[in-house]
């Protein structure tokens, strides 16, 4: 498991803005009436949005909003990996580095960010612009290597490509749009396509419900005339 | 192969509008009244007959899971609650229905939801699938709109809300007990069965934890009729799935084909074969980072079907082939997973969380050799002390790829210990 702690440096105070404080009652409103602890991760995730990272007076604001104590909803921060416990970089960069993106040579992805952000893995660059991280699975395998930028995915990676990007993200410019590096469409295979040819839009046949209908009563009716019937 | 016009998933690579115009243009939404119509009973007995197995990894039957909800209605609502928090190493196909294809979920949600007696379905998506996130509510938000979902979804009496919630990063939440507590707002770790879910799941109220892939065929499912579903494939491994197929092949995507298909057929089909050729092929992970390795011999001639698989003491899983070419150190590889699951290990059992620990480390050593050939059956030993153990199977799927290689690539682990003690004896004597 991972175990992970609160920063030692942390804020006096935190307040939801007001966009912020009107999505979190959406979302409570998900929920049933006393259940509202359900959403102590949504709102977890819209402080993280707000600020960065999840600060201690943030998790005790939640904590009061939802009727939890304080060590409940510590608890849940501390044991999703997606809340950052201390300050990230203002663009978070994380490379996925488990099996499927290993295998595709994830680690140019890696060299690539390394070199480009000038920070190792875990760490922030001292203008507290970039921070570099790395993800369990982000579970786009087939479109592996894979790093996220925020909460876009950048896929079908490698060092030419992720350099490319992180020029862009440096240069304050657009950055390229998500998905596949090397213009493929999404987790279709590259080259000619060899499914999904046809007209998607043509009519499927339907089953006559009808008759499904009349089957199942047979043999609902059936079913029970046998139970019914003495044992021999 | 399987023929365009038998594929469930037409929008799979997203080429098409994904909203609910082109959902309905592609057949969605489609006479959804009619088949509530029919009743639960039917829905439920039609799916018991298409033989669908779950598609989230443990292959149990959907139609039967559906029967286990209580008949009828009582003071304590039933639940639905779709598992989309797809994270098993090697799978994405979950992703690609939520984004693309929303609204075969959503019109599933309502028919399995309708048939359990449930008026509120909540679908669990991981935290990090933000844009698929994002199609899925705008797909949810035009459902309500069009009054599909809602007070009086499709027109047919029931009242059926459906909601989006956001998972934060923890794979222990893709088992169903982890991923309601969860959802209840807590940790999320396993609870103990029975139990089941059934019974007591969400908020203490009856509860069906359905895989994306499962919930999103039952439409089709339904309009075409089981016969047409359970044409494909072999007994009691029916239907058509979508497959992951990523490492080592020149193409790797998701497709979806017949169950069944032999491995093979597979990736020199669709993914334009191993890296090298064939015979370029060291071992095949076939269903996500939980299944033992196979080698090349048993990847020659094996069907990706349930009990094809079970048969090779490997599993179908989610599905999620990860092909490793000759280039491959398939210690290391499998080390990789051993520290996966090191990581995402909830803590809750002791054989698990300091198991995984253990196998993590020594895995790390064996990587290098750094071990003694002893060592190589306490490994396997501890699999198994690990296996069986726990409150849920994580810890299962811990000790599976570990004991693949043991299995199958033992030699390759001797090979790698006496090299490191010939070095060792060598740097001496230097």
């Amino acid at each position: 498991m991972s175990v992970r702690k609160l920063a030692e440096k942390q804020p006096a105070t935190f307040v939801f803005n007001d966009e912020m404080l009107a999505r979190a009652k959406r979302i409570i409103a998900k929920y049933p009436a006393g259940r509202q602890a359900s959403a102590v991760i949504p709102l977890l995730d819209l402080a993280q949005r707000q600020e960065g990272w999840v600060t201690r007076p943030a998790i005790e604001v939640i904590g009061q909003m939802l009727d939890m104590a304080t060590i409940r909803v510590l608890e849940v921060a501390t044991f999703y990996t997606m809340f950052n416990l201390s300050p990230v970089g203002k663009a978070h960069v994380q490379i996925c580095t488990s099996l499927s993106c290993e295998l595709r040579g994830v680690g140019e992805v890696v060299r690539a960010c390394k070199e480009k952000l000038g920070i190792g893995m875990g760490e922030v660059s001292a203008d507290g612009k970039y921070s570099l991280g790395e993800l369990e699975c982000a579970g786009a395998c087939v479109n592996a290597p894979v790093f996220q930028i925020g909460d876009d995915y950048y896929e079908d990676a490698d060092y030419a490509n992720t350099s490319k990007v992180l020029d862009a993200l440096k240069s304050g410019g657009t950055l390229p749009k998500p998905g596949s590096l090397t213009g493929r469409d999404n987790a279709a295979p590259k080259g000619s396509p060899l499914t999904l040819v046809d007209d998607p839009t043509q009519p499927i046949p339907k089953q006559d419900f009808a008759v499904a209908k009349a089957a199942f009563e047979k043999a609902k009716a059936e079913a029970a005339a046998k139970a019914a019937a003495p044992k021999a | 192969m399987l023929a365009d016009k038998d594929r469930i998933f037409t929008n799979l690579y997203g080429r098409h509008d994904w909203r609910l115009k082109g959902a309905r243009a592609r057949g969605d939404w489609d006479g959804t009244k009619e088949i509530l119509a029919m009743g639960g009973d039917w829905i439920i007995d039609e799916m018991k007959r298409s033989g669908l197995r779950g598609r989230g990894g443990a292959g149990f039957p959907t139609g039967l899971k559906w029967s286990f909800m209580p008949k009828a209605e009582s003071e304590r609502p039933h639940y639905l609650v779709v598992n989309a928090d797809e994270g098993e190493p090697g799978t994405c196909k979950d992703r690609d229905m939520l984004r693309f294809d929303p609204h075969k979920l959503i019109e599933g949600c309502l028919i399995a939801s309708f048939a359990m007696k449930a008026h509120a379905c909540y679908i669990y998506i991981r935290g990090e699938f933000y844009n698929e996130a994002s199609n899925l509510q705008v797909a949810i938000d035009e459902a309500y709109e069009a009054g599909l979902v809602g007070d009086n979804a499709c027109g047919s009496g029931w009242k059926f809300d459906i909601y989006l919630h956001r998972g934060a990063g923890a794979y222990i939440c893709g088992e169903e007990t982890a991923l309601i507590e969860s959802l209840e707002g807590n940790k999320g770790q396993p609870r103990l069965k029975p139990p089941f879910p059934a019974g007591v799941g969400l908020y203490g109220c009856p509860t069906t934890v359905n895989n994306v892939e499962s919930i999103a065929v039952a439409p089709t499912i339904l309009r075409r009729g089981a016969s047409w579903f359970s044409s494909f494939g072999r007994p009691n491994n029916t239907g058509t799935k979508v497959f992951c197929i990523s490492g080592h092949v020149n193409n790797p995507c998701n497709v979806e084909d017949a169950m069944s298909i032999p491995l093979k057929e597979l990736i020199e089909k669709h993914c334009g074969g191993v890296r090298g050729g064939w015979d370029n092929l060291l071992g095949i992970i076939p269903g996500g980072a939980s299944v033992p390795v196979l080698p090349k011999s048993i990847c020659d001639t094996v069907l990706m079907d349930f009990d094809a698989l079970r048969d090779v003491k490997s599993g179908l899983g989610t599905a999620a082939v990860m092909v490793m070419d000759k280039s491959t150190d398939i210690v290391a590889a499998i080390s990789r997973l051993s520290a996966f699951y090191k990581h995402e290990s909830c803590g809750q059992c002791t054989p698990c969380r300091e198991g995984t620990g253990w196998l993590a480390r020594v895995m790390k050593r064996m990587v290098k050799g750094d071990a003694t050939l002893g060592e190589i059956d306490t490994l396997e030993q501890v699999t198994y002390q690990i296996e069986g153990h726990t409150i849920c199977a994580l810890g299962d799927a811990a000790a599976w790829p570990v004991q693949g290689l043991i299995r199958h690539f033992r030699p390759e682990l001797e090979k790698r210990i006496a090299a490191y003690r010939d070095k060792k004896v060598h740097e001496k004597a230097a």
